[in-house]
Parts: structure tokens; sequence; C-alpha cells
């Protein structure tokens, strides 16, 4: 019940807001009070797409944690947590394109183009692009809950092309341990919603052999 | 550590140091870690006193040399070099050493010797990471016999006047200024002189991504990034543009001749 009261909190949104913000404000901090070690820019894009795929963790983890703690207050921040993770991809592409590639567009299109760990990367933005756009309430009207809800299964694919993106990133440095956190969380969020989707389609067909048997 | 400026072609370039502290703190060694800020972190534990490079394979002279013999076998020098890292960042270093041609006339290479094996230390009781999985330990590097015996190949002892640190390599590495930096073996126990090329860290672990040679070449690129470009450490912060790249990282005048014919797109 407390659980509950916290999460309905008028300030629990602003609070949540804030420190959402926080890895941007020490990022913006570090780059200006030269923290960031002797690769800023490095830092800056590495640090840019980390947060974006804990984000993506956070947003996908909301629906499993509200069923299986019963708190359906925690829908209160799914669009939230899901569109700073867009804020965070929108940073890590604006790192890349300025640090990298000196905000040459030609430069940049030919190297998405050339090197697949760039595609993934790229897709995986561009698919998430439409879902940030149609986040607020008068798209979900303008398009039907149902599409709606099938257009934003668009983020499972976007988790998988982030985690493909990362783990092309550091298989030139052989290190995969990070990458299996990752992937490890992802796959239990991702796997809790197989097995919901198997057990309502199994209870839908039970009432259906139910009414055959009568 | 002090040195007096190397006369060898190439050996001082003037562009602007990079700063001690960053050439010290952001390293690829992956025997403490793989994250760049791992070695400055966990290489306290690694002893460099007493320490012994065996030298060794088709040598008339085979020895084991003690550092102190080591640091005494010719006179130091001061070079200045350009190092390019593979994944695309660069630094000028002054390093303290003498040509690694020197250590090589005293052991008497037979007639057969073709290549030259580098051998790191690989002790998992002061290095945390040997024993991971990125990497077949010990990390071996190799050059062909005349690159190892051009007057640029730099046995090191010392970089800014000062013994080496740890994590860059201490008590003795090569410096390999036309090459990728993970050509220039680190914290080296033995050099063995070979009649087959080598099998070394990176090529075994990735052949498609890192070559033997691994010369510095804009024109080749790694499969998941481009070699064309550079970005200098600590230079004109955030918004600096990169450099480009430079054929033999600048050094083709003194080195190009060594790659004569060679298809270098094949022998990356």
């Amino acid at each position: 019940m407390r659980a509950w009261r916290a999460l309905m909190h008028p300030a629990a949104k602003p609070v949540v807001f804030a420190a959402s913000l926080v890895p941007f404000a020490w990022l913006v901090f570090g780059a200006f009070a030269d923290k960031l070690g002797a690769n800023p820019a490095e830092y800056l894009e590495r640090a840019t797409g980390d947060w974006t795929l804990r984000f993506l963790c956070i947003a996908l983890a909301i629906t499993p944690l509200r069923v299986v703690l019963g708190q359906p207050g925690l829908a209160r921040f799914r669009r939230m947590t899901g569109l700073f993770c867009y804020f965070y991809v929108l940073l890590h592409l604006a790192c890349y394109s300025v640090f990298d590639m000196g905000l040459d567009f030609g430069d940049i299109a030919h190297d998405i183009a050339k090197r697949p760990f760039i595609l993934v990367g790229f897709s995986g933005f561009v698919l998430l692009t439409p879902l940030a756009l149609t986040s607020f309430n008068r798209a979900v009207k303008a398009l039907g809950a149902r599409r709606w809800q099938t257009l934003h299964k668009l983020v499972y694919a976007v988790a998988g092309l982030a985690i493909l993106h990362f783990f092309w990133m550091r298989a030139g440095k052989h290190n995969f341990a990070e990458v299996a956190v990752y992937a490890a969380i992802l796959a239990v969020l991702l796997g809790w919603r197989v097995v919901q989707a198997l057990r309502r389609r199994a209870g839908a067909a039970q009432p259906a052999r139910a009414a055959r048997r009568a | 550590l002090p040195g007096a400026a190397s006369t060898v072609p190439g050996a001082n370039t003037v562009e602007k140091l990079t700063e001690y502290k960053d050439a010290t703190s952001y390293n690829n060694f992956y025997e403490f870690g793989t994250d760049k800020g791992d070695p400055v972190q966990n290489a306290h534990t690694l002893k460099t006193r007493p320490w012994t490079v065996e030298v060794s394979g088709l040598v008339k002279k085979p020895m084991k040399l003690g550092i102190e013999d080591l640091l005494k076998l010719a006179p130091m020098e001061e070079r200045i070099y350009r190092l390019r890292c593979v994944e695309g960042w660069s630094m000028v270093i002054p390093w303290e050493g003498y040509s690694l041609s020197k250590l090589i006339d005293r052991v008497e290479p037979l007639g057969s010797a073709k290549y030259v094996e580098f051998v790191s230390l690989a002790d998992p009781k002061t290095m945390p990471f040997v024993g991971s999985r990125v990497l077949d330990w010990p990390y071996v590097e190799g050059l062909r016999m005349d690159e190892a015996m051009h007057p640029l190949a730099l046995l090191t002892f010392g970089m800014y006047g000062e013994v080496l640190p740890n994590q860059n390599g201490a008590p003795v590495r090569m410096v390999l200024p036309w090459k990728y930096g993970f050509k220039s073996a680190k914290s080296i126990v033995q050099i063995r002189f070979t009649d087959r090329q080598p099998g070394t860290a990176w090529n075994k672990a990735a052949a498609n991504e890192y070559g033997f040679y691994s010369n510095v070449n804009p024109n080749v690129d790694h499969p998941r990034w481009s070699q064309a470009t550079e970005r200098r450490i600590g230079e004109d912060g955030l918004f600096a543009k990169r450099r480009k790249t430079l054929m033999f990282n600048g050094y083709e005048a003194q080195v190009g001749q060594l790659y004569a014919g060679m298809d270098l797109k094949k022998n990356y």
C-alpha cells in the first residue's frame, strides 16, 4: 500500500524525470570541467550509448514489474522512461555525428551504408523514432489503441538491434561480459512477454474446449 | 632515465607532446583489464625488479639479460614518436631507449632466423586479467627480421625522461611507430628468433581484423571502423576535427622500402 502511494504521489513523476536527467547533467558538467578522461569524445559516445541501453531496459521492465509486483501505478512511468531512451539515443547519434564524423552528412551516410555495426545501431534509432513521435495521447487516439500497440511492438526489434550493435562494438575487443549482462536482462524481459502471450493463448483456447465438451 | 636526442632519421617529430597524465592513464594493457582506465588502477602489482629477458632461438649467442644489463647495453636515446592506436586515436610521446638492432647484433642471429617473437609476462598473481578469455596468454607479438633491424624499432625503457610506468609496459617494451600500437609488446620477458611467422595475440584472436603486419594504413579499414582519420588525444578540446591518418603513421620515408612490392591490402 505504501509503494502504491509513493507511485501515485504527485511528486513521483517529477522525481523520476529529474533522476533520468542526472546522467545527462553529469556528462555536460564532465565535458565542461574536463572530467571525462583523456578521450572525452569517446567517453560521451560510450556513456550516451550505455544510457540508451539502460533506459531501454527500464522501459521494457515496467510492464513485467507492474504485473509481477501487482503495482499498476508503475504504468505511469512507461512513456517517460521510453522517451528518455529516445533522448539518450539522440544524444548518442549526435555525439557520433559530431565527434566521429565532423557533422559531414555525406560521410555519415557513407559510414552507415558501409559498416554493418553502424547500420544496425542506426536502424535501431530509426525504428524507435515512430514510437517517440506517437507517444502522446492524441496519437494513441488517432491511431486507435490496437494499431498503436502493434506499432509499439517495434521496441522488441529495437532491443535486438541494440544488443547486436553493442555486441559488434565489443567484438573488436573480445570483451563480452557487459554485453552478456544486458542481453540477459533483455532476454528475461522479452521472454516474460512470450510466456504471457502463450498463456493468454492457452487461456483463450480453454473456454472454447470447455464449450465443446458442454 | 635521461637520453640524448636521437640522430636516427624520423626519430624526433616536432609535434606537440601528449600530456603525461593522458599518456599514462589511457592505456590498452589487457593483462590489467580491458578498459583503458584499468591499467593505471591495477598495474601497481607488477614487479619490475628483478627482471630477466631471455633471448633465444636461432642465434649464435643465446643469453639471459637482467634489466640492469639491458639498460647498459647501449646509450639511451630520446625519441619523440607518434603513436597510432588501431582504435582510431593517437598520441605523441617521448620515449627513452635504443634501437632493437643493438641487442640483435649482440646475439648474432643465424642466417635461418627470419622472424623475431616477443613474449610478454603472463603472471596471474600480479596481472589480474591473465586468464580472462579475451586473448590467448601470454601476449605474443612478432616482426619480420628486417622490420626488427630497422633503426626506428625502439627497445624502450622510459618515457618523458622517466622510467616506464607499470601501466605503459615496464620495465622494457617495444615501440614501433609505423605500426598500430598493439604491435609494440609490453613487459617483455622473452625475445625469440624463429624461421616461421609467429602467431601473434590479436591475429590469433581475430585474423580478419588484425593482420601480422598491422602497419598504420589509412586505406585499409578495420571491419568495424574507418582508419582514414584519428583523434589526437588532448588536442583542442572536444570539437577538434579528427586528423587524417598518414601512411605508415607518417614514417613512409623511413620504412616504406621494407614493404616495396607487397600488397598491403592483403598483408594488413
